[in-house]
Protein backbone atom coordinates (compact mmCIF):
# COMPACT_ATOMS: atom_id res chain seq x y z
CA UNK A 1 0.00 0.00 0.00
CA UNK A 2 3.10 2.56 0.30
CA UNK A 3 4.98 1.54 -2.77
CA UNK A 4 2.56 3.82 -4.87
CA UNK A 5 3.45 7.09 -3.93
CA UNK A 6 5.83 8.64 -6.68
CA UNK A 7 7.05 11.84 -4.97
CA UNK A 8 10.82 11.81 -3.96
CA UNK A 9 11.15 8.64 -5.88
CA UNK A 10 13.33 9.52 -8.87
CA UNK A 11 13.63 6.83 -11.92
CA UNK A 12 16.99 6.90 -13.05
CA UNK A 13 17.56 7.13 -17.39
CA UNK A 14 18.63 8.67 -20.14
CA UNK A 15 16.06 10.72 -21.71
CA UNK A 16 16.07 14.84 -22.52
CA UNK A 17 14.47 15.50 -19.58
CA UNK A 18 16.69 13.33 -17.19
CA UNK A 19 19.85 15.26 -18.62
CA UNK A 20 18.30 18.56 -18.62
CA UNK A 21 19.82 20.84 -16.22
CA UNK A 22 17.64 21.26 -12.73
CA UNK A 23 18.03 24.80 -12.75
CA UNK A 24 15.84 25.14 -15.70
CA UNK A 25 13.26 22.16 -14.81
CA UNK A 26 12.85 24.28 -11.94
CA UNK A 27 12.25 27.90 -13.17
CA UNK A 28 10.19 26.04 -16.17
CA UNK A 29 8.08 24.63 -13.59
CA UNK A 30 7.32 27.87 -11.76
CA UNK A 31 6.49 28.97 -15.13
CA UNK A 32 4.35 26.18 -15.85
CA UNK A 33 2.48 27.19 -12.23
CA UNK A 34 2.31 30.95 -13.46
CA UNK A 35 0.46 29.75 -17.00
CA UNK A 36 -1.89 27.09 -15.71
CA UNK A 37 -3.36 29.21 -13.86
CA UNK A 38 -3.60 32.33 -16.40
CA UNK A 39 -5.17 29.69 -18.49
CA UNK A 40 -8.75 30.41 -18.34
CA UNK A 41 -10.73 28.31 -21.33
CA UNK A 42 -11.02 25.49 -22.93
CA UNK A 43 -8.20 25.95 -25.36
CA UNK A 44 -5.92 27.00 -22.87
CA UNK A 45 -6.46 24.39 -20.96
CA UNK A 46 -5.91 22.03 -23.70
CA UNK A 47 -3.11 23.29 -24.80
CA UNK A 48 -1.67 22.76 -21.23
CA UNK A 49 -3.13 19.22 -21.00
CA UNK A 50 -1.61 18.21 -24.65
CA UNK A 51 1.71 20.24 -23.32
CA UNK A 52 1.74 17.74 -20.23
CA UNK A 53 0.93 14.82 -21.92
CA UNK A 54 4.22 15.63 -24.37
CA UNK A 55 6.11 16.44 -21.34
CA UNK A 56 5.34 12.71 -20.17
CA UNK A 57 6.30 11.11 -23.53
CA UNK A 58 9.82 13.08 -23.33
CA UNK A 59 10.23 11.93 -20.19
CA UNK A 60 10.27 7.74 -21.28
CA UNK A 61 8.58 6.72 -18.23
CA UNK A 62 5.76 4.55 -17.91
CA UNK A 63 2.65 6.45 -18.09
CA UNK A 64 0.75 4.61 -15.39
CA UNK A 65 3.30 5.11 -12.78
CA UNK A 66 3.41 8.90 -13.33
CA UNK A 67 -0.47 9.10 -12.95
CA UNK A 68 0.00 7.17 -9.58
CA UNK A 69 1.31 10.22 -8.43
CA UNK A 70 -2.05 11.95 -8.47
CA UNK A 71 -3.34 8.86 -6.01
CA UNK A 72 -2.79 11.15 -2.87
CA UNK A 73 -4.31 13.61 -4.06
CA UNK A 74 -7.06 12.32 -5.40
CA UNK A 75 -9.25 13.47 -2.40
CA UNK A 76 -8.30 17.41 -2.74
CA UNK A 77 -9.36 17.17 -5.95
CA UNK A 78 -12.74 15.78 -5.19
CA UNK A 79 -12.82 18.28 -2.30
CA UNK A 80 -12.80 21.47 -4.50
CA UNK A 81 -14.82 19.96 -7.27
CA UNK A 82 -17.28 19.52 -5.03
CA UNK A 83 -16.72 22.78 -3.04
CA UNK A 84 -16.91 24.50 -6.44
CA UNK A 85 -19.91 22.59 -7.99
CA UNK A 86 -21.96 23.76 -4.92
CA UNK A 87 -20.87 26.78 -4.31
CA UNK A 88 -19.62 28.44 -7.42
CA UNK A 89 -22.41 30.63 -9.25
CA UNK A 90 -23.65 32.06 -12.27
CA UNK A 91 -25.01 31.03 -15.66
CA UNK A 92 -27.37 28.60 -16.73
CA UNK A 93 -29.17 26.38 -13.68
CA UNK A 94 -28.45 23.06 -14.60
CA UNK A 95 -30.03 21.26 -11.72
CA UNK A 96 -32.04 22.68 -8.80
CA UNK A 97 -33.65 21.28 -5.26
CA UNK A 98 -35.14 23.92 -2.76
CA UNK A 99 -32.33 26.65 -2.42
CA UNK A 100 -29.73 24.08 -3.97
CA UNK A 101 -28.43 24.91 -6.98
CA UNK A 102 -25.95 23.35 -9.50
CA UNK A 103 -25.14 26.13 -11.89
CA UNK A 104 -23.01 26.24 -15.37
CA UNK A 105 -20.33 28.57 -14.02
CA UNK A 106 -19.56 25.85 -11.02
CA UNK A 107 -19.50 23.20 -13.27
CA UNK A 108 -16.75 24.72 -15.08
CA UNK A 109 -15.02 26.14 -12.66
CA UNK A 110 -14.74 22.58 -11.29
CA UNK A 111 -13.58 21.11 -14.40
CA UNK A 112 -11.20 23.61 -14.60
CA UNK A 113 -9.91 23.50 -11.24
CA UNK A 114 -9.68 19.87 -11.05
CA UNK A 115 -7.14 19.96 -14.61
CA UNK A 116 -4.86 22.87 -13.26
CA UNK A 117 -4.43 20.68 -9.85
CA UNK A 118 -3.75 17.43 -11.82
CA UNK A 119 -1.51 19.01 -14.11
CA UNK A 120 0.50 20.62 -11.44
CA UNK A 121 0.59 17.76 -9.37
CA UNK A 122 1.95 15.40 -12.22
CA UNK A 123 4.18 18.36 -13.36
CA UNK A 124 5.90 18.35 -10.34
CA UNK A 125 6.36 14.33 -10.15
CA UNK A 126 7.59 14.57 -13.62
CA UNK A 127 10.72 16.93 -11.98
CA UNK A 128 11.42 14.30 -9.01
CA UNK A 129 10.81 11.44 -11.13
CA UNK A 130 13.19 12.55 -13.69
CA UNK A 131 15.91 14.65 -11.50
CA UNK A 132 18.00 13.05 -8.46
CA UNK A 133 17.43 14.27 -5.32
CA UNK A 134 21.19 15.77 -5.31
CA UNK A 135 20.34 17.04 -8.50
CA UNK A 136 17.42 18.86 -7.60
CA UNK A 137 18.77 20.43 -4.15
CA UNK A 138 21.94 21.13 -5.61
CA UNK A 139 19.60 23.03 -8.77
CA UNK A 140 17.52 24.96 -5.82
CA UNK A 141 20.49 25.85 -3.61
CA UNK A 142 22.25 27.28 -6.94
CA UNK A 143 19.37 28.97 -8.15
CA UNK A 144 18.22 30.35 -4.04
CA UNK A 145 22.51 31.45 -3.36
CA UNK A 146 21.44 35.14 -3.82
CA UNK A 147 19.28 34.91 -1.24
CA UNK A 148 22.18 33.76 0.75
CA UNK A 149 23.98 37.29 0.86
CA UNK A 150 20.63 38.25 2.86
CA UNK A 151 21.07 35.41 5.16
CA UNK A 152 18.67 33.06 4.09
CA UNK A 153 20.70 29.79 5.49
CA UNK A 154 20.50 28.55 1.77
CA UNK A 155 22.86 25.55 1.82
CA UNK A 156 20.83 24.21 5.22
CA UNK A 157 17.80 24.15 3.74
CA UNK A 158 19.36 22.42 0.53
CA UNK A 159 21.03 19.34 2.94
CA UNK A 160 17.98 19.36 4.50
CA UNK A 161 15.80 18.52 1.27
CA UNK A 162 17.99 16.50 0.49
CA UNK A 163 18.27 14.47 3.23
CA UNK A 164 14.98 14.55 3.77
CA UNK A 165 14.31 13.06 0.24
CA UNK A 166 17.03 10.56 0.83
CA UNK A 167 15.33 9.01 3.97
CA UNK A 168 11.58 8.25 2.40
CA UNK A 169 12.50 4.88 1.20
CA UNK A 170 13.92 4.10 4.12
CA UNK A 171 11.16 5.41 6.22
CA UNK A 172 8.70 4.03 3.87
CA UNK A 173 10.08 0.46 4.38
CA UNK A 174 10.14 1.01 8.22
CA UNK A 175 6.48 1.61 8.26
CA UNK A 176 6.01 -1.13 5.96
CA UNK A 177 7.03 -3.10 8.89
CA UNK A 178 5.57 -1.55 11.66
CA UNK A 179 2.49 -1.94 9.85
CA UNK A 180 2.83 -5.39 9.72
CA UNK A 181 4.09 -6.02 13.20
CA UNK A 182 1.23 -4.32 14.48
CA UNK A 183 -0.93 -6.64 12.21
CA UNK A 184 0.35 -8.96 13.82
CA UNK A 185 -0.37 -7.96 17.15
CA UNK A 186 -4.08 -7.69 16.09
CA UNK A 187 -4.07 -4.07 14.63
CA UNK A 188 -6.97 -3.16 12.32
CA UNK A 189 -6.48 -0.52 9.67
CA UNK A 190 -8.82 -1.02 7.36
CA UNK A 191 -12.33 -0.90 9.16
CA UNK A 192 -14.07 1.79 11.13
CA UNK A 193 -15.26 5.18 10.69
CA UNK A 194 -12.48 7.75 9.70
CA UNK A 195 -12.16 8.94 13.09
CA UNK A 196 -11.25 5.83 14.15
CA UNK A 197 -8.66 4.59 11.61
CA UNK A 198 -7.17 8.23 12.11
CA UNK A 199 -6.76 6.88 16.01
CA UNK A 200 -5.06 3.74 14.46
CA UNK A 201 -2.51 5.29 12.90
CA UNK A 202 -1.24 6.35 16.45
CA UNK A 203 0.91 3.45 17.21
CA UNK A 204 2.49 3.77 13.78
CA UNK A 205 3.23 7.20 13.90
CA UNK A 206 4.89 7.11 17.52
CA UNK A 207 7.42 4.08 16.55
CA UNK A 208 8.39 5.85 13.23
CA UNK A 209 8.37 8.97 14.86
CA UNK A 210 10.83 7.43 17.84
CA UNK A 211 13.37 5.36 15.22
CA UNK A 212 13.36 8.96 13.00
CA UNK A 213 14.33 10.78 15.95
CA UNK A 214 16.96 8.29 15.99
CA UNK A 215 18.09 7.66 12.56
CA UNK A 216 18.90 11.71 12.88
CA UNK A 217 21.04 11.09 16.01
CA UNK A 218 23.15 8.67 14.10
CA UNK A 219 23.23 10.14 10.82
CA UNK A 220 24.27 13.58 12.30
CA UNK A 221 27.32 11.85 14.13
CA UNK A 222 28.50 9.55 10.65
CA UNK A 223 28.39 13.27 9.30
CA UNK A 224 30.42 14.75 11.32
CA UNK A 225 32.63 11.69 11.96
CA UNK A 226 33.15 12.43 7.70
CA UNK A 227 34.12 16.04 8.50
CA UNK A 228 31.08 17.64 7.65
CA UNK A 229 30.93 21.24 8.98
CA UNK A 230 28.65 23.34 7.10
CA UNK A 231 28.60 24.72 3.53
CA UNK A 232 31.84 27.21 3.87
CA UNK A 233 34.73 25.60 1.82
CA UNK A 234 32.87 22.87 0.55
CA UNK A 235 32.77 21.32 -3.15
CA UNK A 236 30.37 19.67 -5.39
CA UNK A 237 31.26 16.12 -6.89
CA UNK A 238 29.58 17.37 -10.17
CA UNK A 239 28.68 20.95 -11.34
CA UNK A 240 25.72 22.10 -13.29
CA UNK A 241 26.38 22.90 -16.55
CA UNK A 242 23.57 24.32 -18.98
CA UNK A 243 23.51 22.75 -22.14
CA UNK A 244 21.80 22.62 -25.70
CA UNK A 245 18.55 21.01 -23.58
CA UNK A 246 18.31 24.01 -21.86
CA UNK A 247 18.73 26.28 -24.05
CA UNK A 248 15.74 24.50 -25.94
CA UNK A 249 13.36 24.68 -22.70
CA UNK A 250 14.07 28.42 -22.59
CA UNK A 251 12.84 28.10 -25.85
CA UNK A 252 9.76 26.17 -25.08
CA UNK A 253 9.19 28.00 -22.26
CA UNK A 254 8.80 31.16 -24.54
CA UNK A 255 6.66 30.09 -26.89
CA UNK A 256 4.08 28.06 -24.31
CA UNK A 257 3.68 31.75 -22.66
CA UNK A 258 3.43 33.53 -25.51
CA UNK A 259 0.74 31.20 -26.81
CA UNK A 260 -1.36 30.77 -23.72
CA UNK A 261 -1.24 34.30 -23.72
CA UNK A 262 -2.96 34.90 -26.95
CA UNK A 263 -5.53 32.36 -26.38
CA UNK A 264 -6.36 33.30 -22.86
CA UNK A 265 -9.49 35.25 -22.67
CA UNK B 1 62.48 -1.55 15.26
CA UNK B 2 59.45 -0.60 17.05
CA UNK B 3 56.20 0.13 14.90
CA UNK B 4 54.94 3.86 15.83
CA UNK B 5 52.08 3.87 17.25
CA UNK B 6 48.76 5.73 15.17
CA UNK B 7 46.71 5.92 18.79
CA UNK B 8 47.92 6.53 21.86
CA UNK B 9 45.57 6.43 24.63
CA UNK B 10 47.10 8.03 28.42
CA UNK B 11 44.56 7.36 31.11
CA UNK B 12 41.83 8.48 29.52
CA UNK B 13 38.55 9.26 31.32
CA UNK B 14 35.03 9.35 29.89
CA UNK B 15 31.55 9.68 31.87
CA UNK B 16 27.95 11.05 30.97
CA UNK B 17 25.10 12.10 32.71
CA UNK B 18 22.58 9.31 33.62
CA UNK B 19 18.85 9.51 33.98
CA UNK B 20 18.85 10.37 37.45
CA UNK B 21 21.17 13.53 36.87
CA UNK B 22 24.42 11.52 38.58
CA UNK B 23 27.40 11.42 36.54
CA UNK B 24 28.05 7.67 35.28
CA UNK B 25 31.58 6.82 34.49
CA UNK B 26 31.93 4.84 31.28
CA UNK B 27 35.78 4.91 30.92
CA UNK B 28 37.80 4.67 34.30
CA UNK B 29 41.59 5.43 33.27
CA UNK B 30 42.06 4.03 29.97
CA UNK B 31 45.74 3.18 28.37
CA UNK B 32 46.61 1.59 25.36
CA UNK B 33 48.18 1.69 22.40
CA UNK B 34 47.91 1.16 18.56
CA UNK B 35 50.41 0.17 16.04
CA UNK B 36 50.63 1.43 12.67
CA UNK B 37 49.22 -1.00 9.86
CA UNK B 38 48.12 -3.32 12.81
CA UNK B 39 44.35 -5.09 12.87
CA UNK B 40 43.62 -4.80 16.69
CA UNK B 41 39.81 -6.19 17.92
CA UNK B 42 38.26 -4.65 20.90
CA UNK B 43 36.31 -7.01 22.42
CA UNK B 44 33.52 -6.20 24.98
CA UNK B 45 29.82 -6.60 25.76
CA UNK B 46 27.01 -3.58 26.02
CA UNK B 47 28.09 -0.73 28.34
CA UNK B 48 31.92 -2.08 28.63
CA UNK B 49 32.95 1.11 26.92
CA UNK B 50 34.04 0.13 23.94
CA UNK B 51 31.22 1.91 22.00
CA UNK B 52 32.62 5.22 23.89
CA UNK B 53 36.65 4.47 23.29
CA UNK B 54 35.51 4.30 19.01
CA UNK B 55 34.16 8.16 19.39
CA UNK B 56 36.83 9.33 21.33
CA UNK B 57 39.33 7.90 18.37
CA UNK B 58 38.04 10.60 15.84
CA UNK B 59 37.55 13.51 18.39
CA UNK B 60 33.10 12.99 18.59
CA UNK B 61 33.80 13.32 22.09
CA UNK B 62 36.80 14.72 23.83
CA UNK B 63 38.19 12.51 26.89
CA UNK B 64 37.38 14.12 30.56
CA UNK B 65 40.73 13.79 31.52
CA UNK B 66 43.86 11.65 30.53
CA UNK B 67 44.95 12.40 26.66
CA UNK B 68 44.65 10.78 23.40
CA UNK B 69 46.90 11.31 20.56
CA UNK B 70 46.40 10.49 16.94
CA UNK B 71 49.57 10.31 15.14
CA UNK B 72 51.05 12.81 17.74
CA UNK B 73 48.18 14.94 17.70
CA UNK B 74 46.10 15.94 20.69
CA UNK B 75 42.29 15.15 19.91
CA UNK B 76 41.30 18.26 21.90
CA UNK B 77 43.70 20.51 19.67
CA UNK B 78 40.42 22.12 18.12
CA UNK B 79 42.20 23.21 15.18
CA UNK B 80 43.60 19.86 13.87
CA UNK B 81 39.72 18.31 14.13
CA UNK B 82 39.29 18.17 11.07
CA UNK B 83 42.64 16.67 9.72
CA UNK B 84 42.08 13.62 12.66
CA UNK B 85 38.59 13.00 11.20
CA UNK B 86 40.59 12.31 7.54
CA UNK B 87 42.89 10.30 9.28
CA UNK B 88 40.44 8.43 11.38
CA UNK B 89 37.74 6.64 9.49
CA UNK B 90 34.53 5.40 11.42
CA UNK B 91 32.06 3.02 9.96
CA UNK B 92 28.80 2.79 12.56
CA UNK B 93 26.50 0.18 13.36
CA UNK B 94 23.24 1.01 11.24
CA UNK B 95 24.00 0.68 7.57
CA UNK B 96 20.60 2.98 6.80
CA UNK B 97 21.66 5.63 9.36
CA UNK B 98 25.06 6.82 7.93
CA UNK B 99 24.70 7.21 4.29
CA UNK B 100 24.13 10.81 3.56
CA UNK B 101 23.92 10.08 -0.28
CA UNK B 102 21.16 9.45 -3.05
CA UNK B 103 23.33 7.62 -5.12
CA UNK B 104 26.31 5.30 -3.82
CA UNK B 105 28.66 7.92 -5.81
CA UNK B 106 27.26 10.83 -4.00
CA UNK B 107 27.66 9.11 -0.72
CA UNK B 108 31.48 8.23 -1.33
CA UNK B 109 31.68 11.88 -2.48
CA UNK B 110 30.08 13.41 0.61
CA UNK B 111 33.57 13.18 2.87
CA UNK B 112 35.53 14.86 -0.12
CA UNK B 113 32.72 17.48 -0.55
CA UNK B 114 33.52 18.10 3.12
CA UNK B 115 37.13 18.77 2.87
CA UNK B 116 36.68 21.07 -0.26
CA UNK B 117 38.60 18.54 -3.00
CA UNK B 118 38.69 19.57 -6.48
CA UNK B 119 35.80 17.69 -8.67
CA UNK B 120 38.12 16.36 -10.81
CA UNK B 121 40.02 15.07 -8.32
CA UNK B 122 37.01 14.04 -6.61
CA UNK B 123 35.71 11.49 -9.39
CA UNK B 124 39.26 10.02 -9.46
CA UNK B 125 39.29 9.32 -5.85
CA UNK B 126 35.98 7.90 -5.72
CA UNK B 127 36.28 5.23 -9.00
CA UNK B 128 39.40 4.42 -6.73
CA UNK B 129 37.78 3.96 -3.66
CA UNK B 130 34.83 2.30 -5.21
CA UNK B 131 37.02 -0.49 -7.20
CA UNK B 132 38.87 -0.83 -3.90
CA UNK B 133 35.73 -1.97 -1.92
CA UNK B 134 34.35 -3.94 -4.94
CA UNK B 135 31.33 -1.93 -5.69
CA UNK B 136 31.88 -0.08 -8.92
CA UNK B 137 29.28 -1.06 -10.59
CA UNK B 138 27.31 0.02 -8.20
CA UNK B 139 28.23 3.71 -8.70
CA UNK B 140 25.23 4.89 -9.71
CA UNK B 141 22.96 2.56 -7.63
CA UNK B 142 20.05 3.70 -4.91
CA UNK B 143 21.70 3.15 -1.85
CA UNK B 144 18.41 1.93 -0.09
CA UNK B 145 18.59 -1.29 -2.73
CA UNK B 146 21.43 -2.75 -1.61
CA UNK B 147 22.06 -5.41 0.73
CA UNK B 148 23.12 -4.67 4.51
CA UNK B 149 27.15 -5.81 3.82
CA UNK B 150 26.61 -3.94 0.53
CA UNK B 151 25.75 -0.71 2.27
CA UNK B 152 28.57 -1.08 4.74
CA UNK B 153 31.35 -1.42 1.92
CA UNK B 154 29.71 1.63 0.40
CA UNK B 155 30.47 3.73 3.81
CA UNK B 156 33.90 1.89 4.09
CA UNK B 157 34.39 3.78 0.37
CA UNK B 158 33.31 6.87 1.68
CA UNK B 159 36.14 6.36 4.46
CA UNK B 160 38.80 5.12 1.84
CA UNK B 161 38.44 8.06 -0.58
CA UNK B 162 39.39 10.52 2.04
CA UNK B 163 42.78 8.61 2.40
CA UNK B 164 42.88 7.48 6.36
CA UNK B 165 45.32 6.07 7.91
CA UNK B 166 43.08 3.94 10.65
CA UNK B 167 39.18 3.14 9.91
CA UNK B 168 36.90 1.96 12.76
CA UNK B 169 34.72 -0.07 12.50
CA UNK B 170 32.13 0.52 15.37
CA UNK B 171 30.06 -3.06 15.13
CA UNK B 172 29.81 -2.33 11.62
CA UNK B 173 28.96 -6.29 11.37
CA UNK B 174 26.39 -6.47 14.44
CA UNK B 175 23.10 -5.83 11.69
CA UNK B 176 24.36 -7.63 9.21
CA UNK B 177 23.49 -11.36 8.03
CA UNK B 178 26.34 -13.94 8.35
CA UNK B 179 26.99 -13.18 4.51
CA UNK B 180 27.65 -9.32 5.01
CA UNK B 181 29.48 -9.72 8.02
CA UNK B 182 31.96 -11.97 5.89
CA UNK B 183 31.81 -9.88 3.31
CA UNK B 184 33.16 -6.69 5.29
CA UNK B 185 35.46 -8.61 7.93
CA UNK B 186 36.71 -9.54 4.43
CA UNK B 187 37.48 -6.40 3.04
CA UNK B 188 38.39 -5.36 6.34
CA UNK B 189 41.67 -7.72 6.37
CA UNK B 190 42.34 -6.97 2.71
CA UNK B 191 42.37 -3.76 3.18
CA UNK B 192 44.72 -3.90 6.09
CA UNK B 193 47.42 -6.35 4.12
CA UNK B 194 47.38 -4.59 0.76
CA UNK B 195 46.82 -0.99 1.71
CA UNK B 196 48.26 -0.96 5.05
CA UNK B 197 45.52 0.66 6.73
CA UNK B 198 45.10 0.28 10.35
CA UNK B 199 42.07 -1.18 11.61
CA UNK B 200 40.24 -1.38 14.59
CA UNK B 201 37.59 -3.33 14.99
CA UNK B 202 34.40 -3.29 17.80
CA UNK B 203 32.72 -5.91 18.20
CA UNK B 204 31.13 -8.61 20.38
CA UNK B 205 31.91 -11.50 18.52
CA UNK B 206 34.83 -13.20 19.46
CA UNK B 207 34.93 -14.97 16.14
CA UNK B 208 36.06 -11.51 14.33
CA UNK B 209 38.92 -11.44 16.74
CA UNK B 210 40.52 -14.47 15.68
CA UNK B 211 42.75 -13.58 13.08
CA UNK B 212 43.79 -10.14 14.53
CA UNK B 213 47.20 -9.00 15.10
CA UNK B 214 46.09 -7.69 18.78
CA UNK B 215 42.99 -8.58 21.13
CA UNK B 216 41.67 -5.68 23.51
CA UNK B 217 39.41 -6.43 25.81
CA UNK B 218 36.95 -4.14 27.82
CA UNK B 219 34.95 -4.54 30.63
CA UNK B 220 33.41 -2.40 32.91
CA UNK B 221 35.47 1.29 31.36
CA UNK B 222 38.81 -0.50 31.81
CA UNK B 223 40.78 -2.62 29.74
CA UNK B 224 40.58 -6.61 31.12
CA UNK B 225 43.32 -8.45 28.88
CA UNK B 226 45.41 -7.62 25.71
CA UNK B 227 47.59 -9.05 23.72
CA UNK B 228 47.48 -11.70 20.94
CA UNK B 229 44.20 -13.72 20.25
CA UNK B 230 45.70 -17.03 21.48
CA UNK B 231 46.97 -15.57 24.67
CA UNK B 232 43.83 -13.96 25.14
CA UNK B 233 41.62 -16.81 24.41
CA UNK B 234 43.12 -19.49 26.34
CA UNK B 235 41.94 -18.06 29.31
CA UNK B 236 38.60 -18.81 28.77
CA UNK B 237 37.29 -19.13 32.59
CA UNK B 238 38.39 -15.41 32.74
CA UNK B 239 36.57 -14.19 29.67
CA UNK B 240 33.51 -16.29 30.11
CA UNK B 241 33.16 -14.74 34.11
CA UNK B 242 33.31 -10.98 32.31
CA UNK B 243 30.51 -12.33 30.30
CA UNK B 244 32.00 -12.71 27.26
CA UNK B 245 32.21 -15.41 24.78
CA UNK B 246 34.94 -16.92 23.38
CA UNK B 247 35.63 -18.17 19.56
CA UNK B 248 33.95 -21.81 19.18
CA UNK B 249 36.59 -23.76 18.42
CA UNK B 250 38.55 -22.64 21.81
CA UNK B 251 35.21 -23.58 22.98
CA UNK B 252 35.18 -26.99 22.06
CA UNK B 253 38.53 -27.57 23.07
CA UNK B 254 37.78 -26.20 26.50
CA UNK B 255 35.07 -28.33 27.27
CA UNK B 256 36.28 -31.52 26.03
CA UNK B 257 39.59 -30.96 28.01
CA UNK B 258 37.65 -30.53 30.58
CA UNK B 259 36.04 -33.84 29.66
CA UNK B 260 39.69 -35.21 29.89
CA UNK B 261 41.23 -34.86 26.10
CA UNK B 262 44.30 -33.59 25.48
CA UNK B 263 44.15 -31.10 22.44
CA UNK B 264 46.84 -28.54 21.62
CA UNK B 265 45.33 -25.03 22.22
CA UNK B 266 43.73 -23.94 18.13
CA UNK B 267 41.88 -21.15 17.35
CA UNK B 268 41.06 -22.08 13.43
CA UNK B 269 38.16 -24.79 12.85
CA UNK B 270 40.57 -26.51 10.22
CA UNK B 271 43.30 -27.57 13.21
CA UNK B 272 41.31 -28.36 15.58
CA UNK B 273 39.48 -30.54 13.25
CA UNK B 274 42.74 -32.05 11.93
CA UNK B 275 43.71 -32.85 15.85
CA UNK B 276 40.34 -34.38 16.15
CA UNK B 277 40.77 -36.77 13.54
CA UNK B 278 44.40 -37.69 14.51
CA UNK B 279 42.87 -37.93 18.30
CA UNK B 280 40.25 -40.25 16.91
CA UNK B 281 42.81 -42.58 14.83
CA UNK B 282 45.32 -43.29 18.08
CA UNK B 283 42.22 -44.13 20.00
Amino acid sequence: MLQNIAIGQYVPGQSFLHRADPRSKLLFIVLFATLVFLGNNTITHSILIGFTLFTILLSRLSFTYILKSLKPVWFLILFTVILHIFMTKGGTVYYQWGSFTIEEQGVRQAIFISIRLGLLILFSSLLTLTTSPMDLTEGLERLLRPFGRIGVPVHEIALMMSIALRFIPTLMEETDKIIKAQTARGADFTSGNLVRRAKNLIPIAIPLFISAFRRAEELALAMEARGYRGGVGRTRLNKLQFTWRDVAIAVVAAALTFVIWWWRT
Amino acid sequence: MKPENLLTFSDVTFSYDGEEGQRVKVLKGVDLSIAKGSFVSVLGHNGSGKSTLAKLMNALLLPEGGKILVSGVDTKDGEMIWEIRRHVGMVFQNPDNQIVGATVEDDVAFGLENMGVDPKEMRNRIDEALLSVGMEKYALAQPYRLSGGQKQRVAIAGIMAMRPSVIILDEATAMLDPQGRQEVMHLARRLNREEGITVVNITHFPEEAIDSDRVIVMENGEVLMEGHPAEVFSQVDRLQQAGLDVPFVVRVRHELIAKGYDLPFELHQEELVEHLCRLLLTR
